[in-house]
């Protein structure tokens, strides 16, 4: 088996966190805060970038992200041992230490509706506190924002009609709110996490990505640059003119909805969960999951566009 | 004297929940738990194709994804009057039983155990309630590197799952009439060293961790016992019987009430909106009941409705399904609980606990991921792996399934071929209920009586008993709460 991480996981945790010890002694390490806050969403898109493999999501909240790089995690619902006060407090003291140098990574959409009611994350003098006042204080001061997932680039499900939340992507509700900080989106339902960590990587050693390296829904270029389809390998049954009609059929899709034509994202050569499978090879039409129109602009689903 | 606590939000679920509890001398008195995201899902699903809503409910949430697909297909069946091939039976439980064993190591390590086990200091492990760590340094530092290792070993139930689903999370091949995945040796390959290498994990890590917290927290197994009634829809067809009911499924459909087994009849089912933040109306089964929002009811104090069996609350989950297959059910099951019980001192009483739940959740993966490794040699390569469907012009459909948090169920009104209404009624809703008409509190709620917080300072036996339960909040919040209901007292957290 090509599985080596799990022995290197078994390691007693005290020398398993020796690059950590190393870091303080060595100073090359560069450290980055992240504020990771999930909103009007389903933790799919946490779920899935712990399925990283290069590299191992211990390096990525325990370790160094990549040689010289150490993310702190001081904000991740899911993830941390804090609850209560003690968490939203831990996102507060972040944004305030270290502003303008922090990450601010948004999962989900942002419900708009009323000042924010229908998502509230704990409370303050007995209110509930709107998601879309949590961006409001923690996304002035992050270095930069990056939209994990479809719904918090752009809407996606919980914006679907008719929208019953007013649930906005954050690069929307920041102009709504009138706040300038660079977003990249991640798009996906969910993100994949190699997109996710190559896109951590071209901010932590290159900046801010210049808008010719995102295309036009800002997405970095190398994950989305190029359609579905293009790069199918059900190209051959469509050259060959055999169309599958119903489920369990072999052949090209696009009678049973493939959207891969109007998709832009690298799934037919980087595939899911490790290369085992992908949408397509599991017999499935694409769903146009990476795109701003995901889901309404492809429904029915299962329907030629 | 009596203090208010609360705990909002409370982490390492999944999805937005907010604790409140009424402590009186330092035990719990009243408890009150309640969502705080509304996504409004029914009404996103009204007037779409029946068939996308296997893709659109998966997005309830990415941790169960794949219980919404198969209850939503199943449901689909159902309106359809069709039921998939052996191959696509047998896919579909793969697909499902991957992200059970996914679903309960994730849990356990990176949900539940720091509740028990002291982490490093640096985040996210850093800050936390300090208190009532009891385990020596060395075993500490071992579960935390399992801790570590579960993270890996997921992963890779989840390729599993992928392998026959296309990817993971929001499974793309499950469809209504069995799946779209034509099977070949190089998948069931895959698949069977995967699963060898999880099972190992399951017997030789995942069950002696929680043990050795359950041998050094031996009060929890007492506390947290809940309402001590269970009800389990079942899961994992094992034969093609179009009525659910009558269907062979590897956990059984059935309750068990105070020890006693009882069946289960799918139309007693209610949802009562007494203390829920929706207009009054009389307790209506879900394929009837409404969902109009009134935010300033009086008495209401949560958007979660209060979903009862003939007219009492049941705890759902890996505990419900232990309670009703510990006699008859599985035998690798009841033996493994047994022998658990045996092994800790404890009796069968002691199972509706804190320690009880992950017990049950820990034995049934492992007894799962045994009955995996054959069910996968049982698929035929030349054989189909779904029949074709036709969708009506007016239809019901029911799919009812247990997700490795619970029961669930799904329920649609197909009308003009397309969705004219869709329903769900998920674990959480089950467990987190509010107070009914009765004014009977929920298993959560009930659970919470009687807790031990001391001060208030730091209610760590609260969250120990609400995430024993495994809360999924992104599946069973209709609407946003503001607040629960004021009660008077003073705030401590």
């Amino acid at each position: 088996m090509r599985w080596a991480s799990a022995a290197t996981a078994l390691t007693p945790f005290s020398e398993s966190f020796l690059p950590r010890l190393g870091a303080a002694l060595a100073e090359a390490v560069k450290e980055y805060p992240i504020i990771w806050m999930q909103h009007s969403a389903c933790s799919g898109c946490s779920v899935s970038v712990i399925n990283t493999i290069h590299p191992s999501i211990k390096n990525v909240i325990l370790d160094q992200i990549l040689p010289g790089h150490q993310l702190y995690l001081n904000y991740h619902s899911t993830l941390m041992a804090a609850a209560g006060h003690l968490s939203t407090d831990a996102a507060m003291e972040t944004a305030k230490k270290h502003k303008g140098k922090y990450v601010f990574i948004v999962e989900g959409a942002i419900p708009t509706r009323d000042g924010g009611i229908d998502g509230t994350l704990g409370e303050e003098d007995g209110k509930p506190v709107p998601m879309l006042e949590w961006v409001r204080r923690l996304a002035p001061g992050a270095m930069a924002i990056l939209a994990v997932g479809t719904c918090a680039a752009y809407g996606g499900i919980p914006a679907a009609a008719p929208n019953p939340t007013e649930a906005k992507g954050i690069g929307d509700v920041l102009k709504m709110l009138s706040i300038s900080v660079p977003v990249i989106n991640i798009p996906g339902c969910p993100c994949h996490p190699d997109w996710f960590i190559g896109t951590v990587a071209r901010v932590l050693l290159y900046g801010v990505p210049s808008a010719k390296e995102l295309d036009e829904h800002g997405r970095l270029k190398v994950y989305y640059g190029k359609s579905v389809h293009n790069r199918c390998i059900f190209r051959d049954y469509l050259d060959d003119g055999i169309f599958a009609t119903k489920f369990g059929e072999v052949g090209c899709m696009l009678e049973i909805g493939c959207k891969g034509p109007f998709t832009h994202a690298d799934c037919p050569i980087r595939q899911w969960n490790s290369g085992v499978n992908w949408c397509i090879n599991s017999g499935a039409p694409c769903m146009g999951c990476t795109e701003p129109g995901f889901p309404d602009a492809h429904s029915p689903l299962y329907q030629r566009r | 004297m009596r203090v208010k606590v609360a705990v909002d939000p409370l982490t390492r679920i999944e999805g937005h929940l907010g604790i409140e509890a009424v402590v009186d001398n330092g035990k719990v008195v009243e408890a009150r738990s309640a969502g705080t995201l509304y996504r409004g899902f029914e009404q996103i699903l009204v007037g779409r194709d029946p068939l996308d809503a296997v893709q659109i409910t998966q997005r309830f949430c990415g941790v169960c994804p794949t219980a919404h697909a198969l209850a939503s297909s199943q449901c689909l069946d159902n309106a359809f009057g069709i039921m998939p091939p052996r191959n696509g039976r047998i896919i579909r439980n793969l697909i499902q039983g991957a992200n059970y064993i996914q679903s309960h190591i994730l849990h356990f390590y990176h949900l539940a155990a720091l509740d028990f086990v002291r982490g490093p200091d640096f985040p996210p492990f850093v800050p936390r309630y300090e208190a009532d760590y009891r385990l020596p340094e060395k075993t500490s530092q071992e579960i935390v590197s399992h801790y570590v290792q579960a993270l890996h070993i997921r992963l890779k139930a989840h390729e599993m799952s992928a392998v026959f689903s296309g990817k993971m999370p929001h499974c793309a091949s499950v469809v209504p009439g069995g799946v779209t995945v034509i099977p070949a040796v190089d998948k069931i390959t895959t698949f069977l060293w995967r699963l060898k290498e999880l099972r190992d994990f399951i017997d030789n890590v995942y069950i002696p961790d929680v043990l050795t917290i359950a041998r050094v927290y031996r009060d929890y197994g007492e506390i947290g016992a809940g309402c001590g009634r269970f009800l389990s829809w079942g899961a994992f067809d094992l034969d093609d019987e179009p009525d659910v009911a009558k269907r062979k499924r590897y956990f059984r459909m059935g309750r068990c009430v105070n020890g006693q087994l009882a069946p289960v009849d799918p139309s007693k089912v209610a949802e009562d909106v007494t203390c829920s933040w929706y207009k009054a109306a009389p307790p209506a089964h879900p394929a009837a009941a409404r969902t109009e929002p009134d935010r300033n009811k009086a008495g209401a104090y949560s958007w979660l409705k209060a979903p009862r069996y003939e007219g009492a609350a049941y705890e759902v989950g890996p505990l419900a399904r232990a309670m009703v297959n510990l006699n008859g059910g599985p035998p690798e099951l009841g033996k493994a609980l047994d022998q658990a019980l045996t092994e800790l001192r404890w009796k069968r009483e002691n199972l509706c606990s804190v320690m009880g739940r992950h017990l049950a959740r820990a034995l049934e993966t492992q007894a799962l991921a045994n009955a995996m490794a054959d069910w996968v040699l049982q698929i035929k390569l030349d054989e189909p792996v779904a029949v074709a469907h036709k969708i009506p012009e007016s239809a019901e459909g029911m799919g009812l399934w247990d997700a490795s948090r619970g029961a669930l169920g799904h329920w649609i009104s197909i009308r003009n071929q397309k969705i004219a209404r869709y329903q769900a009624v998920v674990p959480t809703t089950w467990n987190a209920s509010p107070h009914d008409g009765k004014n009977q509190p929920g298993p959560i709620e009930e659970a919470l009586l009687g807790a031990p917080v001391g001060d208030g300072n730091n209610p760590f036996a609260l969250a120990r008993i609400v995430r024993s339960f495994d809360p999924c909040i992104a599946c069973a919040v209709h609407l946003v709460t503001p607040r629960g209901r004021e009660l008077g007292v003073a705030r401590i957290v």
